[in-house]
């Protein structure tokens, strides 16, 4: 098997994030470049929506590895993050050991945690050796955990090993390429963002955004991508609670394609605005005439370019 | 690797370090071994491989980006490195002056220069401001008497006592337990191992228990300035004791003090608060700084079913619909919203203002304190054992 080298130079990697169909700026090349080639962990924060888990998925296609994700939640705890022993089949091995008669007791115990019973998760998973390479491992939304389970991942990101009592130290012989997703509902603790490489994934600009639409929703037709993407940068400058990211955009995109629209109307966008926006209070402030405003602005910025 | 770089890379991290991003002497190292992996092309991928290693958080961007360009614009040094990436040897007399210049301008953009405490004419205002709510915006720094240690010991005793409404929550974490309800595998297995496995005694667990943060939104304008040495004092003594604990101050803007309050001296924190505020004892806009909390922070404090204990007297002058509206949105995104106003200083208030009467729907529990001299009084306001009276029906019937 011939996994795909690392890139060895920032253009290489920009060439590498285009090939698996991510449309990326030059900081966040130079970010990904720096943390393959430190071996280092890259902590991503930015609104929802805006591609950070996506470039986990990218990295993983592009360069042939395995992707192992875990999806971080309140109450997240080493057994369902790390490793777990299997409790019945450990019962099991005891009973037949006894039915059996004379197995010596050090050696049944010696037998009982051992790697036969041990059930892995995805963080002993991604310091396993695998044939195609270290493996990409994705701590996705690291704020919904709590405090406690940050503090345990400071051992595994800094030395790239997990402790397990009964068993032992597992260590990596080469580190998976981890990336950390944030949605900022609360602050990472500095000890944390120490260890890693930080960036902030920002909503793209007109000119990238609209890149991102021919490559992910390329049956849209040219004047409707070009309207919906100032449409949605538009929108982005007003006063709202949560402005749509990338993904409505591409959504967005997608669904008036299925609609058969060629170019916006009121009407039209009024009807699909719940796939832009999420808050009802937000919806309710653009309903009619400011969506007709937003849209004579679009209509007259998009022209001059054609 | 030359050495001069090395050391360019050293004074830059300085200057940044100066300019208040914390740097430590590891990501010096970093930023030098980034240098030289990366292949540096062009200036702005020099830019961004710096910025990778030194900058951990969104809003020390900028102060990165000022000190960049000031440090680096010298005789283009920068052209300079990336040409060779071999040693530039600067002028000696030249080299203690450049971080010095970056960091002086890298630290005004991050912190504002001081505004000019105002005439002495607007004392009058602060005066007699108790009862008026102002519309201008008077932006004035605050002296705060020093903390006596009596007080400051006196404190911690009191908040020690203190046990908010609703305090303990249950986590989805478990810990072991001898009353739990829920069988604990492992330690079941171990310990029925002990006694060579011949009989399983079972081992139990149950739910780990945990304090909810705590989101302060405090008034710190004129109605309100003779409370909020009190309040600072007090939230200063909580952060100190509890895990979770973010302050916001507002008058006419809204100011995250809440790394200002970690300082452990009481006199200290209060100095750094007074410092990164600019509207002290001004007017108040609640419904404008609300919003702004909603917009900004509340996503990023609110999470893990947080308390907001909102300090305020109620009085709005601007509109009251704009503050309903985003009162609502505070209580629909908080566990609980606990409104303490210390306006109630006579038995017979009634909560006629629109503002109050805006607000009072939306609160869960409002307390309120006749007399806010102490932090006794504070205590026994928000305590758990005064929650009697403190449904925010009663107050509204009571005018109806």
């Amino acid at each position: 098997m011939t996994a795909p080298q690392l890139p060895q130079s920032i253009d290489a990697m920009e060439a590498l994030l285009s090939d698996g169909d991510y449309v990326a700026d030059r900081s966040l090349s130079t970010v990904l470049f720096l943390a393959l080639k430190l071996g280092r962990p890259i902590l991503l924060e930015g609104e929802a929506g805006v591609g950070k888990t996506e470039i986990a998925k990218v990295l993983s296609k592009t360069l042939g590895r395995k992707l192992i994700r875990l999806q971080c939640y309140e109450g997240l705890d080493v057994n369902s993050a790390v490793y777990e022993w299997n409790y019945a089949a450990q019962m099991m091995a005891i009973r037949l050991a006894e039915a059996e008669g004379g197995v010596a007791r050090a050696e049944l115990e010696q037998n009982i945690f051992s790697e036969r019973y041990l059930v892995r998760r995805p963080i002993l998973d991604a310091l396993t050796p695998y044939v195609e390479g270290p493996p990409v491992l994705l701590i996705d939304e690291v704020d919904r955990t709590d405090e406690a389970f940050e503090a345990y991942l400071l051992e595994v990101l800094s030395d790239f090993q997990v402790t397990i009592p009964e068993f032992g130290t597992v260590k990596a012989p080469h580190a998976p390429i981890v990336i950390i997703t944030s949605n900022r509902t609360r602050e990472i603790h500095d000890a944390l963002k120490r260890r890693c490489l930080y960036h902030w994934v920002d909503y793209p600009t007109a000119e990238r955004e609209l890149q991102i639409v021919h490559r992910k929703a390329p049956k849209a037709p040219e004047a409707l991508s070009a309207e919906v993407v100032a449409f949605v940068q538009a929108l982005r400058k007003q006063d709202l609670f949560k402005v749509p990211g990338v993904a409505e955009t591409l959504d967005w995109a997608t669904a008036l394609v299925e609609l058969d629209a060629v170019a916006l109307d009121p009407k039209q966008i009024s009807d699909t605005l719940g796939v832009l926006l999420k808050y009802q209070d937000d919806i309710q402030k653009m309903q009619g005439s400011e969506i007709k405003a937003i849209l004579d602005e679009v209509k007259v910025a998009v022209k001059p370019s054609k | 690797m030359s050495g001069k770089l090395a050391e360019n890379i050293a004074y830059f991290a300085r200057a940044l370090r100066d300019a208040g991003l914390p740097i430590g002497p590891g990501a010096v190292l970093d930023a030098v071994r980034a240098v030289e992996a990366a292949h540096i092309g062009t200036k702005q991928d020099f830019y961004w491989t710096l910025h990778a290693i030194f900058v951990k958080k969104r809003d020390q961007s900028e102060v990165f980006d000022q000190a960049f360009r000031i440090f680096f614009r010298r005789r283009s040094l920068i052209e300079k490195i990336i040409a060779t990436l071999s040693p530039y040897s600067p002028a000696k007399d030249d080299q203690p002056k450049k971080p010095e210049a970056g960091a002086l301008r890298a630290a005004e953009a991050l912190i504002p220069p001081k505004k000019d405490i105002e005439p002495p004419k607007e004392e009058k205002i602060e005066l007699d401001a108790r009862f008026t709510v102002s519309e201008r915006e008077i932006l004035q720094t605050k002296d705060f008497a020093q903390m006596t240690a009596a007080e400051v010991t006196r404190a911690r005793q009191l908040i020690a006592s203190l046990v908010l409404p609703d305090d303990r929550r249950p986590t989805r974490r478990y810990v072991p337990s001898v009353k739990g309800k829920r069988i604990d595998p492992r330690r079941s297995f171990r310990a029925s191992l002990k006694d060579g496995g011949g009989a399983i005694s079972l081992q139990f667990r149950d739910r780990a228990e945990k304090s909810p943060p705590i989101v302060a939104i405090c008034d710190i304008s004129g109605s309100m300035a003779d409370y909020t040495r009190v309040f600072l004092h007090f939230l200063h003594a909580l952060t100190e004791k509890r895990h979770r604990v973010h302050t916001f101050l507002f008058g006419t803007r809204l100011t995250n003090v809440t790394r200002s309050l970690r300082s452990r001296d009481p006199d200290d924190a209060l100095a750094k608060c007074s410092e990164q505020v600019a509207d002290w004892s001004g007017g108040t806009r609640i419904g404008t700084s609300i919003h702004k909390f909603n917009r900004l922070w509340a996503r990023r404090v609110l999470g893990q079913g947080a308390i907001v204990l909102l300090f305020t007297d109620g009085l709005e002058r601007d509109g009251t619909e704009e503050l309903a509206s985003e009162i609502s949105r505070l209580h629909r995104s908080c566990r609980k919203l606990v409104w303490l106003n210390p306006l109630l200083r006579f038995d017979g208030f009634e909560a006629k203002a629109a503002g109050i009467r805006a607000m009072l729907p939306e609160v869960d529990e409002f307390r309120p304190i006749h007399n806010l001299k102490s932090m006794e009084a504070l205590i026994a306001a928000l305590g758990v054992e005064n929650s009697q009276a403190s449904d925010p029906r009663l107050w509204l019937k009571r005018v109806a």
